[in-house]
Order: C-alpha cells, then sequence, then structure tokens
C-alpha cells in the first residue's frame, strides 16, 4: 500500500519539485489546510503580504527580477477577487505567475457559501489558462501543468481553484519529473529560410533599425548577450519599448532610447523614415505606434516573436519568424557570420548617412528640460538617482504616470531584469508591491521604487511586508501632490479644468514612515538632494524617500493623438519656437 | 455627444467584412465552451451562430461550430487566438462560400392549421428535406435541413401557412470529398 498524501501536501511537493522558494500569500478559511501543511516545508518562505494584490505584484516583481515564476497563496472569495488585477497586470506584461486559491467545499459549490466567488469564471479572462480541481487525483497533475504553461511559449499567469475539501482528501503521490513533457504550445515554427530572408532584408536595407521589446527579457538573459553582439555585428541603430530597457545597454552609442508615446526623438524618427524595421519580441502597442496607417510608412517590417497572435494583430509584417528570442537571434547571428565576413565593414559604410541623420535628431535632446536651482526638478531628481546609484547593482521598480516615464526616459539600465513596471495594464500601486518581490529575490541588492505620491497610497500598506522581513526597499516618491499625468493631460487638452487630479489631505510621507517603523527622509531644494539621496542608499532599512518637486512640471517629449511618429510634441524650449495654434492643440 | 479631445487612436480604415465558418477540436472539459466563446466576447468578435456536442467519447473530444463575420485580418486573429487557448486541440477556418465545404442547419417548425395548411406548408419546404416528426388534426410540427438564408427565408415564408414557433440549430461543417481537415 503507497503512502498517501493529502491535498495539502501533495501541493507543497509540487511546489518542492518545482524548486519554489518563496511563495506570496495571505491566509483564510478556504486555504487554511495548506497554510497548516506550510510548517513541514522549511524550504519554501511565505511572504505575508497586507493585502492579496500586494502578493500578486510581488510575486511579479519577484518573478521578472529572477526570471523564475512567482507564486501566489490566495484564499477564496476576496482573496481571490483581490489578486485579479495583479493577475491582469501578469497576463498584460507576460509574467509568469501561478496562483493558488483556496475554494469552499466541493458540495458547496454554487451555494453562494460564505466567502465564495466564481474564481475560474473570474480570472478566466486574466490567465492564460485556469483550472478548478474537484477530484483529489487531479491535482498533482494540475499542479505540473500549471507550471508548465505559465513558463513556457509566452509567459503568463495561471491559477488554481482548490476546495477545501480537495485539500483534506488524500491519494498517492508520484514523481511526474520522468514523464513525457506535455506538449507545449507555440514553441520555434521559424526555420533556416527565414533567416536567410531576414539576413537578404538586412544587407539590402541602408536605413535599418531594432525595435526590441519585452520578449528579449523573457527569454532569458542570454538573449540579451546575443542581442548585444548583433547590434554590435550589424552596426544597425536600435531602440527599445518600455518593457525591453535593460535587454541593450542604455548609455551606448546605438542605442537610441525608448521608443513611442514618451520616447526620444531620434528613436521614434527614425521608426518612422526606416527602411527596414526588425521587431525583436514587441508587440506594437499602441502607446508605441502612433498612428497606425502612418506608421512606419516606407519600411519593410519583420516581427520575431514567439507568440503567433501578436503578428499581423495591429501591423501587417512583410517577414514574421515564431520562435524563441534567443534561438532566433543565434541563429541569425550565426549565419550571419558565416555568410558575409567583412559585414561590418560594408553595412557601416551602407548605412553612414543614416547615422548622419540620426545624429541630427539627436541634436534636439529631446529628454532635456528647464532645471531650477531653487525647486527640484523630477527628471532631475531621477537623473540624480541614477548617476548616485549606477556603481552598484541596482533594481527600480515603478508605479505609473509621469514619474514612470521619468525614470524610463533618465534612468539607464546596462542589464535585463533589473527595471520592473507596469507597461500594459498601467497599475497604479505595482511599485512597492513589486520592489518587495524584487528585494525577495535579491537580497543584498540596492532595490528602488521610483514611485509617485497618489500610486503610492494605493498599496502603502505593503510597507509593513518589507518591514516584517527586514527588506530594506527605497520608496522615491517624486511628490507633486497631483496625479501627474492626469494634470499634464488637462492641462494639455482639457483647458486646464484639474478635475479632481489634486490630492488634497496628503500623509506626511516621513511621520508615514515612522508610524511604520522605517526611516523618512524629505528633500525640498535641489541643494540638499544628493546628500539625501545618499543617506537613503545608506540606510539598511526600509527607507519612504518624499522628493518634493515642481508641481506643474509636464513630461516631453510627446506623440499627441492620432500622429504619426515624426510629429513629437518637445519640451518648452522647443514650444516656444513653435507656438502650437489652437487647432493643433485639440488633437493632442 | 462631442468627440473626445483626449482620445489617444481613433479607428482607421476597415477592410472588408467575411463571414467564415470556424471548426474547433477541443478536449471536453468543464468551462470549455466558455473559454472559447469569452474569447469571442472579451475581445469583440461576433458570433453568428455556435454549435456544439462532443464527437469523440474515447478521446474526449468536442467539435465547436463558430458561424463568424469579420474582416480578414479579425479573421486571422480569431484563428490564432483560439490556438493558444490550452484545451484547443486544433482549429479549421474555411470561407462560408467555399465550394469544398458543405454547411447544414436544421430547424424545427410548428404549424398550426387544418390539413390542406399544413401540406400546403409542408409543400413549401419541398426542397430542404422535410420530415414529419409530429402530426395532430390541427398541427404538425417539420424538420427541415437547409443553409442559413434558407431557414431564414422558409420561417417567413410560412408565417401564412400557420407557423407559430421556430427552432433551429447553428451551422455544422464538413469538408467534401475524401479528406478531411487536420
Amino acid at each position: 500500500m503507497p503512502k498517501l498524501y493529502t491535498g495539502a501536501e501533495i501541493v507543497f511537493k509540487c511546489l518542492e519539485e518545482q524548486k519554489v522558494s518563496h511563495i506570496f500569500g495571505y491566509p483564510g478559511g478556504a486555504v487554511l489546510p495548506i497554510y497548516d501543511e506550510l510548517k513541514n516545508h522549511t524550504s519554501i518562505k511565505h511572504i505575508l503580504v497586507r493585502h492579496e494584490q500586494g502578493a500578486g505584484h510581488a510575486a511579479e516583481g519577484y518573478a521578472r527580477s529572477s526570471g523564475k515564476p512567482g507564486v501566489v497563496l490566495v484564499t477564496s472569495g476576496p482573496g481571490a477577487t483581490n489578486v485579479v488585477t495583479a493577475l491582469t497586470d501578469a497576463y498584460m506584461d507576460s509574467v509568469p505567475l501561478v496562483c493558488i486559491s483556496g475554494q469552499v467545499p466541493t458540495h458547496l459549490i454554487g451555494t453562494d457559501a460564505f466567502q465564495e466567488c466564481d474564481t475560474t469564471g473570474i480570472t478566466r479572462p486574466c490567465t492564460k489558462h485556469n483550472w478548478l480541481v474537484k477530484d483529489i487525483k487531479d491535482l498533482q497533475r494540475v499542479m505540473y501543468e500549471a507550471f508548465e504553461v505559465a513558463t513556457t511559449g509566452r509567459p503568463g499567469p495561471v491559477l488554481v481553484d482548490i476546495p477545501k475539501d480537495i485539500q483534506f482528501a488524500k491519494t498517492k503521490y508520484v514523481s511526474l519529473k520522468k514523464e513525457k513533457k506535455i506538449e507545449i504550445k507555440n514553441k520555434n515554427r521559424f526555420n533556416q529560410k527565414d533567416i536567410d530572408k531576414l539576413i537578404e532584408l538586412m544587407n539590402k536595407a541602408s536605413k535599418p533599425i531594432f525595435y526590441t521589446g519585452g520578449g528579449v527579457i523573457n527569454s532569458g538573459p542570454k538573449a540579451s548577450e546575443l542581442l548585444r553582439e548583433l547590434v554590435s555585428l550589424t552596426g544597425f541603430p536600435i531602440t527599445s519599448t518600455l518593457q525591453g530597457l535593460g535587454s541593450y545597454p542604455g548609455e551606448d552609442n546605438q542605442f537610441l532610447g525608448m521608443l513611442g508615446m514618451h520616447g526620444t526623438f531620434e528613436a521614434n524618427n527614425a521608426m518612422h523614415d526606416c527602411d527596414l524595421l526588425i521587431n525583436i519580441g514587441a508587440r506594437f502597442d499602441d502607446r508605441i505606434t502612433g498612428k497606425i496607417d502612418e506608421f512606419s510608412p516606407k519600411s519593410k517590417k519583420v516581427h520575431i516573436d514567439i507568440d503567433p497572435s501578436s503578428i499581423n494583430k495591429i501591423i501587417k509584417v512583410d517577414l514574421a519568424i515564431v520562435g524563441d528570442v534567443t534561438d532566433v537571434i543565434k541563429l541569425t547571428t550565426k549565419t550571419l557570420k558565416r555568410k558575409n565576413l567583412n559585414l561590418e565593414k560594408s553595412n557601416k559604410q551602407k548605412i553612414s548617412k543614416w547615422w548622419q541623420q540620426i545624429q541630427k535628431w539627436r541634436t534636439k535632446q529631446s529628454l532635456n528640460f528647464i532645471n531650477s536651482d531653487k525647486i527640484i526638478k523630477p527628471q532631475h531628481a531621477v537623473q540624480r538617482l541614477y548617476e548616485l546609484t549606477k556603481n552598484q547593482d541596482t533594481f527600480i521598480t515603478t508605479e505609473v504616470g509621469q514619474h514612470q516615464m521619468w525614470a524610463a526616459q533618465h534612468y539607464k539600465f546596462n542589464k535585463p531584469n533589473r527595471w520592473m513596471t507596469s507597461g500594459g495594464l498601467g497599475t497604479m500601486g505595482y511599485g512597492l508591491p513589486a520592489a518587495i518581490g524584487v528585494q525577495v529575490a535579491n537580497p543584498n541588492k540596492l532595490v528602488v521604487d521610483v514611485a509617485g505620491e497618489a500610486s503610492i497610497l494605493m498599496t502603502m500598506q505593503e510597507i509593513s511586508t518589507a518591514i516584517q522581513y527586514n527588506l530594506p526597499i527605497k520608496i522615491f516618491i517624486l511628490n507633486n501632490q497631483y496625479m501627474g499625468m492626469v494634470r499634464q493631460w488637462q492641462e494639455l487638452l482639457h483647458e486646464k479644468n484639474y478635475s479632481e487630479s489634486y490630492s488634497e489631505a496628503l500623509p506626511d510621507f516621513v511621520k508615514l514612515a515612522e508610524a511604520y517603523g522605517c526611516v523618512g527622509i524629505r528633500a525640498e531644494n535641489p541643494d540638499e538632494l544628493d546628500k539625501k539621496i545618499e543617506e537613503m542608499i545608506s540606510v539598511d532599512k526600509p527607507v519612504i524617500f518624499d522628493c518634493l518637486v515642481d508641481q506643474a512640471e509636464n513630461c516631453f517629449p510627446m506623440i499627441p493623438s492620432g500622429k504619426p511618429h515624426n510629429q513629437m510634441l518637445l519640451g518648452p524650449k522647443d514650444q516656444e519656437e513653435n507656438k502650437i495654434t489652437g487647432k493643433g492643440k485639440a488633437l493632442v | 455627444m462631442p468627440k473626445s479631445r483626449s482620445a489617444y487612436s481613433t479607428p482607421t480604415k476597415v477592410s472588408k467584412l467575411e463571414t467564415h465558418i470556424i471548426v474547433v477540436w477541443v478536449a471536453n472539459e468543464a468551462s470549455v465552451l466558455s473559454r472559447v466563446v469569452g474569447l469571442f466576447s472579451g475581445r469583440g468578435y461576433n458570433i453568428e451562430s455556435l454549435a456544439v456536442a462532443e464527437v469523440d467519447q474515447k478521446n474526449n473530444l468536442s467539435r465547436i461550430t463558430i458561424v463568424t463575420t469579420g474582416t480578414p485580418e479579425v479573421i486571422e486573429q480569431i484563428v490564432l487566438q483560439l490556438k493558444k487557448l490550452v484545451p484547443v486541440h486544433k482549429v479549421g477556418n474555411f470561407k462560408r462560400d467555399d465550394k469544398n465545404v458543405i454547411f447544414k442547419e436544421m430547424a424545427l417548425f410548428k404549424v398550426v392549421g387544418n390539413s390542406i395548411k399544413i401540406n400546403k406548408a409542408l409543400n413549401a419546404c419541398k426542397n430542404y428535406n422535410p420530415v414529419i416528426l409530429d402530426q395532430t388534426k390541427k398541427s404538425a410540427v417539420i424538420q427541415i435541413t437547409a443553409l442559413r438564408r434558407e431557414v431564414d427565408k422558409m420561417a417567413k415564408n410560412l408565417k401564412s401557412h400557420g407557423l407559430i414557433s421556430v427552432s433551429r440549430t447553428g451551422a455544422v461543417a464538413m469538408t467534401r470529398g475524401a479528406e478531411i481537415f487536420n
């Protein structure tokens, strides 16, 4: 008679088999058997959050900074509904999460029982797949499949809903490791012919550009190494989406900066005027393309993606290569080297005119701003943060809004997995819990959440989690007392009607920090900024840094609504020179 | 309502609509239909008709036939998105005017009236394989199999012959000849 295990034991055996070391969660009635089992599995550490949304974002931060799937454990009903925002966020940004939720006992399902909700129904549109385990015999297979689905192909969140009676029920457990792997959907489908076509296009091009995205990061650190080799081999310029930052060194001369709505002038103009656009692991998001009809009108387009449904979804491409970025770049580089040994030279001559044009765009210095010695400019604050932290391996998370764009523009990343931001869903309140997850995965590294004072209040409670587990995260708040991006749009597009975008009665963040038991620091003028940032870095405790910045600063450059890439709105200096007329303003 | 000024993008030119029949082979498991249907509603695709039943008990396979209308780009997305669903085994995509594919719908008509009326109704259906499933002195239930537009037409025409109730299925489809879709 083989040994029988309870459902709760099987859950942990599966987690151990998947080498899970941390889970983020919050207990409740319907997951108590699983929580009861926790004490018997010392290799798995549980991080108790203060709200289930925080557990989800922390697991996202953990996953994005470590490359391993994040694991979340929540109870039924409100536990499950609270985690929905984080699941949707992970779905949009392709982050592998495995969420385990408790459910009322099977015989109570459908009776409107206490803390019952249709969890699999609610999470169906925001997960890659989900399971309601109604038979203990299915549990082990489902847990195995859950990790498989979350981490393969285009990664994403999955949810396993386990009724309480199933957690108590007993069955056999056999290690699944040696069994045949289940068929993986959407793996490599490209072949040498596709690569040959790509190289032919690359040889013909005189104005090429690489446009890279989060797919490069998701493909693993090797992909970033290979990308650097490919870019240097070809001499082509490269731009990156918000999610792709870090896959290519931010300070390298071939890097044009981020593209899109708040991207650089040179990156967006190069996208518009190029004759060959090579998209590696990005998805032509609407914040990237601007007006679709006039998107990069003169270029041949190549799209490399692991998800076939991303191809031709928004922009029709000339060459589609379905595959893992690492594998595609590897074969491309190999073929390039074999076919054309002095490609570097010949290409560089061919595209030298293109580089001259790019240099011209660069002289616009579109990220410039008018600095002040009286008041801290938010861009200046991010630049100082970068200068004072670039000597160490720093991880940055953000909330959502102006501060997020300024961080993306002015903080330069040299390595992948160092930049965690909510891009697709745009979830305010993402950064603090994400920073907790990042710090858990990278215990001795500096983790900074570049935040806004409005976003941070959405998940403020998680600072308590950081204190409980001695996670010395730094919350760097660019405090302008406004929901800055809302305020900016209202200024530019709604006749300065600042409807409900001013936060009255903000807390005193320094006192708040003290109340939570961490350190509060406030910077009020540019003179003290550096000293205070250094103080923040040196404290080995969580810090809330209240950086009082210019309330009226806007985030430029910007592609106005309904406009193509080559019609950017630049900062205040440039606006003085080209005053926007009434009609143009309405189009922003 | 005035057009919002802060709308970031405006819809661009739309290509011509086409009607397609999408055939989906899925694992017959709980909630698989809602995954498929939820994909359509969540992404704003349109379902004209839907037919679903288990076709292979041993392998636990169901076959879902969906008639949908969309631009060629949307149809391509539907197929690719369906293929991403975990329980989906394969997806077939046929244009409605594809000569190599047979489409059929079944309809039940309840006609009330005297025998003359009922006979007239039956006669009107003669091209669509009519079968009388139930008959009384005052009524009859007639089954026909036909194309969607033919069923539409009959449902309209039989009104004058005492039609009081219509029940119909979604379209099912199969390729002609010896080949099967792979």
